[in-house]
């Protein structure tokens, strides 16, 4: 029943590279998404701005399936994460179906996230082993390319404990990217950050946004770094979506009084 | 592993139900060495481990030695020893109360180990405001730090006491007639040992389970 | 002391039997801990439910009792253990069920995170335990491994009460025939103190080891021989 409302509504938009449809996640009782819609299209860089709590980070969450929906659609290029069309219906699949149909999708954690007992370099290289199937020697010389754009071909041989924030996060951005993604979800990938490290994080996510044709969904509250590198902005409040246009409009003249209150906020800080 | 035919498996209730009254005395018997052991060790147990992290010459490392060797060696042969060198003294006493010492004792070096790491837990920095705040030793000991280590010695000595309850079955090798001991001379007079030796296990797993539950309760209550 | 000495290599003999034991046993509990671990974390109902059970029996009683089930109520099902066979099963499925809240909470102690990563990077998932989550949580496991080894060791004298001719057993039988229990007892007694040294000196070795493997670069924190120094001050004492 449901599935089939949420594939009427699908058949009416133009196929993105990632679509949600009718999303809609509780915790404990407290709605975290209410009916949330959102659509991605091939090579999109997307913002997503809002107050801590409003689900911005459950929406990139459920985009690579580390949260499952309570209800609702989430399409990945021709994949169904949730279910798979049988008989031309959709029927909810399992967590197998799900492994493949999110493999398009990448990461990157606020907190890192890097594997303490491997160095930089194996960080990046055993997933290309393991998950592109690459000898040892070809993902090495992959990944020695990666930590080199991240600017960090010297550190390759030290584990994440000896390294800064930044420098970590950076290896987070080259491991993820190691994995030749559609599609990359970046969780406020500075807040664990301290300050002065936040630059060399930013400046390496700009150059990707501007050199890839790879579609981005990004949660920050850096809103002159959304302004400079995103086509279109959402704005989240309590599980909703409030407002959605280009960064001209939302970032700079919000139409709704929610938008213009929260970036008051935070341009005050 | 040989395979038989079947002998005996058959569980007889009324044979069960007419050993009950003996293996209910037996078990009297097991708690009461229990809680003598307990209290031996609870008490014990304080004492050994102060004078281990009292840094006194002699004293404090006679103490650890102790401690080491009580918990690095099985509690059957410390039993045994204790059984057959007590007399050697002329120190007589009856096999219940050699059993209950035996197990104190043992029970007191491991009850220490827990006191020490609940003492070991408190942050340095709770002895140095009580330094600053010029306190009395005995204010220092009575009024900041054991209030700080009961919560987490408690349940750790509760476990502890649970741990002896199940030990309590080796007392049966020197012939105090506690379950196992009598579970086990009901098997031998009548042939049966399907009965004696399944109810002694499922009264033991009952009494610890309750206490281990009536320790989670305390504790939560402790902890709110 | 001199009436033992002719009596020491018949000892020796007993302290091979119990380490072989303790080493059997051990060698039994510690993937019957991993086994029992595993369906506690299970996400099927029935699978949590059974390793519930079957932890809950083998804590909940004596294993005294236990052993005794074994050798005498087990026969009548028509299974014949042998004593060795009994003692180790008893001994190590016992100490496994102990031991698998050593390996659950180990596991659980990985960080979420950690586990996040190995999804949204799509590693196959046995690459993510054997190469991630393992080597994080081994290191945990190991000083309390140690701890457990000791137990074993003091646990296997319970076997002696089956007639198997371990140390204790060979104690007894010395001390019936000479008549000097408390020279044969406390020798005994040292022995499986030595015993107990060597046993935790060994997991250190294995502690440093393992932290190499899981690529871990500090050695051993813990253990029997370190002396840490007490955060109790020595004025508390009055000093």
């Amino acid at each position: 029943m449901q599935a089939e409302t949420a594939g009427a509504r699908q058949s009416s938009t133009p196929a993105g590279i990632l679509e949600m449809r009718g999303i809609r996640k509780e915790f404990d009782g407290r709605v975290v998404l209410d009916d949330v819609d959102l659509d991605l299209a091939a090579g999109e860089k997307l913002a997503l701005i809002g107050p801590s709590g409003s689900g911005k980070t459950t929406v990139l969450r459920m985009a690579i399936g580390l949260t499952k929906p309570d209800a609702g659609l989430i399409r990945i290029e021709d994949k169904y994460l949730w279910h798979e069309q049988r008989d031309g219906r959709l029927v909810p699949a399992g967590e197998k179906h799900a492994r493949v149909a999110r493999r398009p999708v990448g990461m990157v954690f606020q907190q890192f996230n890097l594997f303490p007992h491997f160095t930089a370099l194996e960080n990046v290289r055993e997933p290309m082993v393991q998950v592109l199937r690459l000898s040892r020697d070809e993902a090495g010389s992959r990944a020695m390319e990666l930590l080199r754009k991240v600017g960090l071909s010297e550190h390759c041989h030290k584990r994440p404990g000896q390294l800064s924030g930044g420098q970590q996060q950076r290896v987070a951005i080259a491991r993820s990217l190691g994995l030749e993604p559609k599609i990359m979800l970046f969780d406020e990938v500075t807040s664990a950050l301290d300050p002065e490290l936040v630059g060399e994080v930013l400046r390496v996510l700009r150059d990707l946004a501007h050199a890839t044709d790879m579609a981005m969904l990004l949660v920050t509250h850096e809103m002159n770094f959304a302004a400079d590198i995103a086509d279109r902005v959402l704005m989240f409040d309590a599980g909703k979506i409030v407002e959605s246009g280009p960064p001209s409009q939302v970032l700079v003249t919000p139409r709704m009084p929610r938008t213009r209150q929260f970036l008051r906020a935070v341009n005050d800080r | 592993m040989g395979l038989r035919p079947m002998t005996g498996f058959s569980w007889d209730w009324s044979f069960a139900w007419s050993i009950l009254p003996a293996l209910l005395k037996g078990l009297a018997v097991t708690v009461q060495a229990t809680l003598a052991g307990f209290l031996i060790a609870f008490v014990g147990g304080l004492a050994l481990c102060l004078l281990r992290l009292a840094r006194l010459p002699l004293l404090s490392p006679l103490a650890w030695f102790v401690i080491e060797f009580l918990r690095g060696t099985p509690f059957l042969v410390q039993l045994y020893f204790t059984f057959y060198v007590l007399p050697n003294y002329g120190i007589i006493f009856s096999p219940f109360i050699t059993g209950t010492l035996a197990l104190g004792i043992y029970g007191a070096a491991r009850a220490a180990e827990f006191y020490r790491s609940a003492l070991e837990a408190i942050p340095p920095g709770q002895w140095e405001a009580a330094l600053t705040l010029k306190l009395p030793l005995s204010g220092v000991w009575f009024r900041i730090i054991l209030p700080q280590m009961w919560p987490v010695a408690l349940p750790m000595l509760g476990n502890l006491m649970i741990a002896m309850f199940k030990d309590t079955a080796v007392l049966s090798t020197i012939t105090v007639l506690e379950m196992v001991a009598v579970a086990k001379d009901i098997g031998v007079q009548t042939f049966r040992y399907l009965e004696p030796l399944t109810m002694a296990g499922i009264l033991f797993w009952c009494v610890s389970y309750l206490t281990a539950r009536v320790i989670r309760t305390v504790e939560e209550k402790h902890a709110s | 002391m001199g009436a033992v000495a002719p009596y020491v290599p018949f000892l020796l003999g007993g302290v091979q039997v119990t380490l072989q034991i303790t080493f059997a046993a051990i060698a039994l509990a510690v993937p019957v801990a991993f086994i029992l671990a595993f369906a506690r974390m299970s996400p099927f109902r029935a699978m949590r439910w059974a390793g519930g059970f079957v932890i809950e029996t083998f804590r909940g009683s004596s294993a005294v009792v236990q052993l005794f089930w074994a050798f005498y109520v087990l026969p009548l099902f028509g299974i014949n253990l042998s004593p060795v066979a009994a003692g180790i099963l008893v001994l190590g499925l016992n100490e496994g069920s102990y031991f698998s809240e050593v390996v659950r909470a180990s596991l659980r102690s990985i960080s979420a995170g950690q586990r996040e990563a190995t999804v949204a990077l799509h590693l196959p998932r046995f690459f993510a335990f054997r190469s991630v989550i393992l080597p994080q949580a081994l290191p945990v496991m190991i000083p309390p491994f140690g701890n457990a080894l000791v137990l074993m060791l003091k646990f296997s004298a319970l076997v002696s009460l089956v007639t198997i001719q371990d140390l204790s057993f060979r104690a007894g039988l010395i001390a019936t025939s000479l008549g000097t229990s408390g020279t044969v007892y406390g020798l005994v007694l040292c022995i499986y103190f030595a015993l107990a040294l060597m046993l935790a000196g060994a997991v250190m070795v294995l502690e440093r080891r393992v932290n190499r493997w899981a690529g871990r670069d500090d050695t051993a924190r813990s253990g029997f021989f370190t002396r840490r120094q007490s955060s109790v001050p020595p004025w508390a004492f009055g000093r």
